[in-house]
Order: C-alpha cells, then structure tokens, then sequence
C-alpha cells in the first residue's frame, strides 16, 4: 500500500548483521563489567600510585563511599554486603565475552573493508579543519544533512577508533597488569604503568572514560532520534530521503 | 552447482576439518595439562575455564618479580584472621614447639614436620608481593621452606594431581595444581621481614603461593594432602572459597 512519504524515502540496510550482534554484546558485557567493577571498587574505594598501597600507605584519592570491608576506613559506621565473589567472577567471565567479541569485531572490519571505508576518517576529512568544522555544526546544532544521514561524520570516526583501539586495549592492558599470574610471565604489562597499584588506578581512569564515551553515544542517539536509532542498531534498517539514499552507501 | 555454493562448501569444509581437529588438539592439551579447574560448572564456569586454562598454559612455570629490600613494605597490612580455636592457644604457649605439619594422601613417606624440621629440609626467602582480591598490596620477605622440597621428601606418587591443604580455622581450606605446587616461589612460609612469622600474618606456618592473590595463601598450616580429585572434600569444587562464592583459581 504505497503511501505519499513511502515515495519520498526509501529503507537502507544501516547496520550489517555482524556490527549489530556484536554492538549489543558489547553492551551487554560492558554493563556487567562496569556493574561488577563498582562492586569490586567498593571493597576497598581507595586509590594508589606505584606498586604496593593498603591502609597504612598514603592513597592518592578516595571515594568516599562506605566499604564491604571493616578493614578499610571509611568514616561510616556501617559495612555493606560483601559481593566481591560473584562480581569477579561474572567481571572474568564477561571480560572474555567482551575479548572475543571484539576479536571477531575487528577482524571482521579489517578483512570486510568496514574499518577503512566506515570508520577510519575519509582522505579529505584528515584535516584539523575538517574536525573544527563539525564542531562547529555541533556548537550551532545543525544537525546531520546529505552524506552524514548514511555515513558516520569524521568525529564518529575519531571517537569510535579511539574507544575500539585505544580504550579497550587500554583497560585489557591495564586489567592483566593486576594478574599475579599474567605479570609473573610479563612483567613489562605491570612495570610499563609504573607497578600494580598504578594499574589498578589507570584501570579505573579508562573506565570512566569509557562510561563518558557511553553517556555521550546514548545522548548523542536520543538527540538525533532514540527510535530510529534503536530500529537501526536492531533491525539494521534506516529510512533515508531517496535522494541521498541513491548515492554510494556503506 | 554454482561456483559460490562450490566455495562455500569448500569453505564450510575446511572451516569443519579445522575446528575438529582444534577440537581434538584442545582435548590433548587438557589432557596433558589438566586445563580444568574444579569450579568449572555453572553460570561462570566457562569464564573460569578460559582464564585458568590460558593462564596455565602461558605461565606454566615462570617465576614472580622479587623485588630488591628497599621495596619492603614499613608497614605491611595485617587483614582480620578469624576466631583461633583453643588448641592454637595452647600451642601459642608452648611457642608452637607442638606444631606440626602432616603431609599424607598420595605420598610414598607420609611425614609429621615441626617447624625445626621444615627448616632442615630448606630454607629459602623471596621479597614478593601479597596483593588481595580486594585491589590492596604490600611487598614483604618470606622466609620459609619451598613446597617441592616438602613433597620430594613425601615422594608425590604419580597419580597425585592436586596439593590440598588445611588450617585450624575449619572454615580455611584450599588446593594448588601441581603447576604451582611444585613452584619453587611456593612457600611453607615459617618466617617475614628477618624474624619468626607474627600470628596476625599466619604464625607459626602458612602456605605462600605468590603466584595467585592473597586468599590463596591459607594461615595456620596444619596438614597438606596429595589427592587425585578435588571430589571428595567439601563440596568438590577444590577449595572453600568457591563454597563462598569466590574462585578456586586467583591467578587474576
């Protein structure tokens, strides 16, 4: 049943089956992560610089949130439930899932030609200019016309390779430089960041910037059409003015 | 048939010769390694599974980092211990002279050690660090006798695949592989910092396995039993802490 807006646009395949399998694994092993990283943060919300720190050593900062632990002081005179053996096991086994997945991910990009035509910056946006002009269309909420509704603007690109190759290789880095095991055969992992508890710190600094790439992606997605958004990241269609969608898509 | 399905068949062949024979290859290697951890089942077992396996498999016998004296934490943090039952009371008045060390199961020389007897039998020290599930850490001296000494003496039958151990807290009891078993950095661990082993750090003999974190290192050594199977103590998952909720394997 043709109705006049059917004329008008027409539906695009927006996201191969495999980027959207592995999206929301990804998400769903990020969230576990991130869960059981806090409750593992709260047996002992202090933080350190170097090798050794414990109680009896100076933290570079503290959350001042109450503790699992009564071994650690917090200023509050009560101990929350211990929940640290579930949530490293679940942290472990999620941290796998989330390994392999992005095996499969980056693999997949590099082999299929998604990583240089989707996500590594096009030639004639690999300018500092290019960059300052899409800050700008953000800064003046322009918002997205012509090529951008099919193809990811140069700082989608920018932000999606800095979270696939940096962040993620950082927090596994810094993730296994906590191992007793890992670092007894390379040692390097831990001694590059300057020991264990400087690990342990640079782990939590990459995972926040990780939740603030997520806040910014989730706000990001609402801002430029929640439902739409979600039906591409699910269905992988995208309705897009015909016009556009004639042209060479991704 | 058309050339796409042909390769796709040539592929989904190839793709399945491959996986079978990965298949058979893992098989052998768990065979020969032992690749599973006694907490292998339920919801995280397959998680637990993989980070053991692989762990073993790359760090089979390496060493930890020792670090130089100067690294000596001036205060190493002493965690709560639990109640201590009378019978370690009356030991502690008798300066542990009555302490001893049963090592039983599947060895060829069942022993009862003193503490004097462990330090005949070797005595090694390493500067390593305890560091604890919970992300706090401090470096100390250990002085003690190395694990593998104990069971040469014992004579480890060939059918032994684990080392359990036990405390005089009921509620502390653990196993090791024989990959960190026979680790010469695994301790029976009598003394700390030039001087005997202080209650409050497991005084008068705990187990040091600077290879795995904290928890592993039990307090109070009491006996150490060379087993085939995990099966039979507790409920068969290796050790207590996977009663508690917490991995046998604390190598991560």
């Amino acid at each position: 049943m043709p109705t006049a807006t059917q004329a008008e646009r027409t539906t695009i395949l927006r996201h191969t089956l495999l980027v959207r399998v592995t999206h929301w694994i990804t998400f769903l092993a990020f969230i576990a992560l991130l869960v059981t990283g806090i409750e593992i943060l709260i047996s002992h919300p202090r933080f350190y610089w170097g090798e050794v720190g414990n109680v009896n050593t100076h933290p570079i900062f503290t959350f001042h949130i109450p503790s699992s632990r009564d071994t650690v002081p917090t200023g509050y005179g009560y101990v929350l439930p211990d929940q640290n053996g579930w949530s490293r096991y679940l942290h472990f086994e999620a941290a796998w899932v989330l390994v392999l997945t992005g095996l499969v991910y980056v693999g997949w990009s590099v082999f299929s030609g998604h990583l240089r035509r989707n996500l590594f910056p096009s030639r004639e946006e690999r300018s500092l200019g290019a960059y300052a002009r899409r800050i700008g269309q953000y800064l003046r909420r322009t918002g997205s016309t012509g090529d951008e509704l099919h193809r990811y603007n140069v700082l989608q690109r920018s932000s999606y390779m800095v979270v696939i190759f940096v962040l993620f290789p950082l927090i596994i880095w810094t993730g296994l430089a906590m191992s007793p095991s890992f670092t007894s055969t390379f040692p390097l992992t831990s001694s590059l960041l300057g020991g264990r508890q400087s690990a342990r710190t640079l782990h939590l600094f990459v995972t926040i910037a990780l939740v603030l790439f997520l806040v910014v992606h989730v706000t990001m997605v609402a801002l430029s059409g929640f439902r739409a958004r979600m039906r591409a990241m699910i269905t992988g269609k995208a309705e897009l003015p015909a016009e556009v969608a004639s042209k060479e898509l991704p | 048939m058309n050339a796409i399905s042909r390769r796709k068949l040539l592929y989904t062949g190839a793709a399945a010769i491959t996986g079978a024979a990965g298949l058979a290859a893992a098989a052998r290697l768990v065979r020969r390694y032992g690749l599973i951890p006694p907490d292998h089942g339920g919801l995280y077992g397959p998680g637990e599974t993989l980070t053991y396996a692989c762990q073993r498999i790359l760090t089979a016998h390496r060493p930890v980092h020792e670090f130089p004296r100067s690294m000596i934490s001036k205060q190493p943090f002493m965690n709560e211990i639990g109640k201590l039952p009378d019978a370690f009371k009356d030991s502690q008045a008798l300066n542990f002279s009555d302490w001893r060390l049963t090592v039983d199961g599947l060895v060829d020389h069942p022993l009862a050690l003193s503490v004097s007897d462990l330090r005949a039998l070797g005595t090694r020290s390493q500067i390593t660090e305890v560091a604890c599930e919970e992300g706090w850490s401090y470096i100390a001296e250990w002085i003690g006798t190395p694990l593998p000494a104990v069971l040469k003496e014992a004579g480890l039958k060939p059918e032994a695949r684990f080392l359990a151990y036990f405390s005089v807290q009921p509620e502390w009891w653990d196993s090791l592989d024989l990959a960190d078993a026979r680790h010469p950095q695994t301790f029976l661990a009598w003394g700390m910092n030039d001087g005997d082993l202080p209650v409050g750090f497991g005084g008068p003999l705990r187990m040091r396995v600077p290879r795995q974190l904290g928890y592993k290192s039990v307090k109070f050594i009491t006996r150490i039993t060379a087993t085939d199977s995990m099966k039979q103590y507790g409920k068969g998952l290796g050790s207590a802490s996977p009663e508690g909720g917490y991995a046998w394997y604390a190598g991560i």
